[in-house]
């Protein structure tokens, strides 16, 4: 009831302010025309009655504002107010206003980017049902698992309510124009459980479907749906044609679904593993991941302490093999965290980043903000003078101050529009969750919250400034002698603007020469005029090794009769690719049967040493003898020669590499290293076999050819890719890039942050030049009659020069001091990012230093040349 | 002035105010007019506090207000007791007698 009365009674008075206050006067009048009434009664005459009941009733108008100023409505009125005032001193200095708002759009902007990029990586849960309740498991030696881990786990462990092991699928998909290979994965049949999303028509995997054999079922994206299929309906139930076989698609995921192990995936198909199996059977193979769903009740911490103690106790009925021992127990973390482990310390650097660069944004306008309340001194002390209280006139400069971040809030917000979509446009394959990164409602309210925040940080310090302003000088405010303490906050926050930039330009320094010596690495072959593709073999022809290995001879003697080509060769694993194919090595002379570690394995064709200039140290290479039936050969790379062999001659010793079956490989030569991921920091040891001497002929693997010139190699593409399907139409070569963009892609990531970085870099390097020519460019006005009587008194132009640069230079000074420290505190989160140079790389800060010096002393120059100039007779006479 | 009067203790205006309206219908000048007679001229009502207790009061529900004609066919604002407005005047009275019943034994207490 009286809620409503306070509102109804507030609004009626907002609306119709004219007739409550004509009500209100009547009052007031009533009131004392009765005082009046009533001391005439009393004897006293007319006028002296009138007197004392004005006496009484004190100044009438003063007594209608304070019943006025007694509802909640008045707060209303006063803001109504103080924004139409505020409006109209912004719009009448639109240089100010467009400038501030401009740069707070841009601070604004950014960070709203940021944050939309990095919440659904860090921070948002995943989109599934109790996300949280999702784990995913590891191995700590090895990473991935093994299907024996998975089925260990499965019997042992009471902390989950589904489990799910699952690994990439390739599939060709056959009956368009081209083949094309999809990106799907194997999955153990409870998947689709674990996660929490069923698909929205047809059905998900039963566990009979899931087993070695098993009928051949799919189900499918509904992006692939719509784009193979489109989105016809009857195809649950009807079979597509995969790798040359017939597949049953027996469900489709609704279009919301997002599958965060691989983002790309657009069909799943069961793992099909065998329940039973030996050491030598692929489920003994580490390539799996696990994720699985937490039992009602049963928290991380108790998932982890189960795992392991499951680890550490091996059961005599389910034997592990010596390579998945769980020696080092089990990672169990939840799918977010792993989701996110590898991108989180650059993401979180990049956020710090941008928000130095958003508190340089707002020291430069609370700057401006000091500067023009310098300026309007003479307005506030007339309006104190006046009677307005300092409370008042704070609130009313908060309310500007608010207006103009809201300008700039909104502004931020169209910038991080167009920002985000330049953002995902340019972010490097392998972040995740790109889809999801849109302005939705937490990005927007976390802008119009920053906003909000930053009207007030912005606002206070001037406004408070700006009250405290003692009367008697300011209303003198034509004189200029006395210089404002604010000079001291100006200066202070110009020094925090230089420290702050140097802060984020020594970590994009840092960043890029990380990159120069990722750029200088040497790779150890000769990445130019070098195209690469994928070549698949599907189809059941290619079930036999020998007509894969006739394949791939036949293909290669087509690409080499293509005209522009002088070498080609296949490998079954590609540097600098991302591919990663290790296996375990154990040398015929350790007697000690444990593990020698492990060597990638590239099998390749003879040619691709000479196709790749890849330098023979000793022994010879791969040729065309060593082929299946005749002794395993093995090349191996200078790491392994050296870590196995050390000063022993390699050539001619043995070893078992891969699944034991008996035989052994011998080393015939030593060739050089090659980088498989272009920041390892060291080379791993590698072993080279031929195609059919390895335990399997490869089905996808890759092509190098080597031509004559680089543009050879960009545009030679269509007419190799004929060339193999002059071998055979059906086979799909995907993954087609020069080695040079296979570089750029390996590096993406980097230059990536690197360009994050440099641009939040540049912008504070910009706001920081504005802020010190401001300030500076300030204090010449002020000290305009000082600077006269020094050029009266005889002071060169060159000294007046001197004076004002040095003052410029010592703000910079004190800033680059105070940033140099803070730098080399704030550099410890970038340590993951870096690549061959430590933190405190001396170069980058001098470099650093040396730029910020440059760059002021040209925000410097400006106004200390128009000091210089200033005529004493001019100034002067001013006065 | 005769004897010193004194502003209304600070706090009471309003139990003043729903008081003196329990009694009948008044304007604003009535009440401070009865006020300081029942109190001879003890308390004295400031024109503009009582205005701005009037507003307040009304807006909390305990008073109605409405344009009366009085005598000599001229206006005055009429504030009335609403039934929430004379509970609050039994709840405020009753609190006032625990209060003064309070301060009075201190005092005696010292004696």
């Amino acid at each position: 009831m009286s809620i409503w009365r306070q509102l109804t009674r507030g609004l009626r008075t907002l609306a119709r302010r004219g007739e409550t206050d004509a009500e209100l006067n009547d009052e007031v009048r009533d009131y004392l025309d009765r005082t009046t009434a009533a001391n005439v009664a009393r004897g006293m005459s007319r006028s002296a009655a009138h007197r004392a009941a004005r006496l009484e009733l004190g100044n009438p108008t003063v007594t209608q504002e304070r019943v006025r100023n007694s509802g909640w409505e008045h707060g209303v009125e006063t803001l109504i107010v103080d924004v139409r005032y505020g409006l109209r001193r912004l719009r009448s200095n639109p240089g100010f206003t467009a400038v501030s708002a401009i740069t707070l759009a841009l601070g604004v902007g950014a960070t709203t980017v940021i944050f939309s990029a990095i919440n659904p990586i860090l921070f948002k849960s995943l989109p599934y049902p109790r996300a949280d309740h999702i784990l995913a498991v590891s191995d700590v030696s090895s990473g991935p698992v093994t299907f024996g881990t998975y089925r260990e786990i499965l019997q042992r462990s009471r902390s989950f309510d589904a489990l799910a092991p699952f690994k990439p699928w390739q599939p060709t998909l056959e009956g368009g124009s081209e083949p094309e290979r999809l990106n799907g994965q194997a999955v153990g049949s409870d998947f689709f459980r674990v996660l929490g999303v069923m698909p929205a028509r047809g059905r998900a995997f039963t566990a009979a479907e899931d087993r070695s054999g098993g009928p051949r079922v799919i189900v499918i994206s509904d992006a692939l749906w719509h784009r193979r299929f489109g989105g016809d309906q009857a195809i649950v139930g009807h079979t597509i044609t995969l790798d040359d076989d017939p597949w049953l698609v027996v469900g489709i995921m609704p279009p919301s679904f997002e599958d965060v192990t691989d983002a790309g995936a657009d069909l799943w198909m069961p793992l099909q593993y065998k329940t039973v199996f030996t050491p030598d059977d692929r489920e003994w193979g580490h390539h799996l991941r696990l994720i699985g769903r937490e039992r009602a009740g049963v928290t991380l911490a108790a998932a982890r302490a189960d795992l392991n103690q499951i680890a550490r106790a091996p059961r005599p009925d389910l034997p592990r093999v010596p390579w998945a021992s769980l020696a080092n127990g089990l990672r169990v973390e939840s799918l977010q965290d792993q989701v996110a482990d590898d991108v989180r310390p650059a993401l979180l650097a990049v956020f710090s980043a941008v928000l130095v660069l958003l508190v340089i944004a707002c020291v430069n306008v609370t700057n401006l903000l000091l500067a023009r309340g310098a300026q309007r001194r003479g307005e506030f002390a007339l309006r104190a003078a006046l009677g307005a209280e300092r409370g008042r006139l704070v609130r009313q400069l908060i309310t500007e101050s608010m207006l103009l971040s809201l300008f700039g809030g909104l502004l931020g917000i169209l910038v991080a529009v167009a920002g985000l979509r330049a953002f995902v446009a340019v972010s490097p394959a392998g972040l995740p969750r790109v889809a999801s990164m849109h302005l939705d409602g937490s990005a927007l309210t976390f802008g119009l919250l920053l906003t909000t925040v930053i009207g007030l940080a912005v606002g206070v310090l001037p406004a408070l400034h700006a009250s405290r302003d003692d009367l008697q000088a300011g209303l003198q405010e034509t004189s200029r002698r006395s210089v404002g303490e604010h000079h001291v906050t100006r200066r202070v926050l110009v020094v925090a603007e230089v420290a702050l930039s140097l802060m984020l330009l020594v970590s994009a320094g840092l960043l890029l020469r990380s990159l120069q010596r990722v750029f200088a690495v040497d790779v150890g072959f000769d990445s130019s005029n070098l195209l690469t593709m994928q070549v698949q073999l599907t189809g059941p022809r290619y079930r036999q090794d020998d007509a894969k290995a006739r394949f791939l001879d036949e293909a290669l003697d087509a690409v080499r009769r293509v005209p522009g080509v002088t070498e080609a060769a296949f490998t079954q694993q590609l540097p600098l690719s991302g591919e990663f194919d290790v296996y375990g090595v154990h040398l015929e002379r350790n007697s000690d049967p444990k593990d020698d570690g492990a060597a990638l394995r590239y099998a390749v064709t003879p040619d691709y040493f000479t196709a790749m200039r890849i330098p023979l140290v000793r022994g010879r290479l791969l040729n065309a003898h060593d082929v299946a039936g005749q002794p395993r050969a093995a090349l191996i790379n200078q790491s392994f020669a050296r870590s196995e062999f050390g000063a022993d001659d390699p050539i001619g010793q043995r070893f078992r590499f891969g699944p034991d079956d008996g035989q052994w490989y011998t080393v015939v030569g030593v060739v050089g290293d090659v980088k498989q991921a272009i920041d390892a920091l060291d080379s791993r040891k590698a072993v080279y076999i031929t195609p059919s001497q390895w335990h399997w002929v490869d089905n996808l693997v890759s092509l190098v050819v080597r031509t004559r010139s680089a543009s050879d190699a960009s545009s030679m593409a269509p007419t190799v890719r004929g060339a193999i399907w002059s071998v055979d139409r059906n086979q799909p070569v995907v993954r087609v890039a020069t080695m040079s963009t296979l570089v750029s892609t390996a590096t993406a990531g980097r230059r990536f942050a690197l360009v994050l970085f440099e641009v939040f870099g540049v912008a504070a390097l910009v706001l920081a030049a504005v802020g010190i020519y401001g300030v500076l460019s300030g204090s010449v006005t002020e000290r305009i009659r000082e600077i006269g009587v020094r050029a009266a008194m005889g002071a060169a132009p060159t000294d007046i020069l001197a004076l004002i640069l040095r003052q410029g230079m010592m703000l910079t000074a004190v800033g680059v001091a105070l940033g140099l420290i803070g730098a080399a505190a704030a550099t410890r989160g970038l340590v993951t990012m870096l690549f061959g140079v430590t933190r405190l790389d001396p170069p980058t800060y001098v470099g650093v230093v040396v730029l910020l010096f440059g760059v002021s002393a040209v925000a410097c120059w400006m106004p200390a040349w128009r000091a210089a100039r200033i005529d004493p007779s001019v100034t002067l006479r001013a006065e | 002035m005769d004897q010193p009067n004194t502003d209304v203790i600070q706090g009471t205006l309003d139990l003043l105010i729903l008081k003196t309206l329990s009694l009948q219908p008044m304007h604003g000048f009535g009440i401070a007019r009865r006020v300081e007679d029942i109190s001879r001229g003890v308390f004295k009502v400031n024109p503009g506090s009582l205005l701005v207790a009037l507003q307040r009061l009304e807006r909390q529900g305990w008073l109605d207000a409405e344009w009366r004609q009085t005598e000599n066919a001229r206006r005055a604002k009429f504030y009335t007791l609403t039934r929430a407005g004379r509970k609050q005047l039994d709840f405020e009275t009753a609190d006032w007698r625990r209060r003064a019943n309070a301060v009075a034994r201190l005092l005696s207490a010292e004696g």
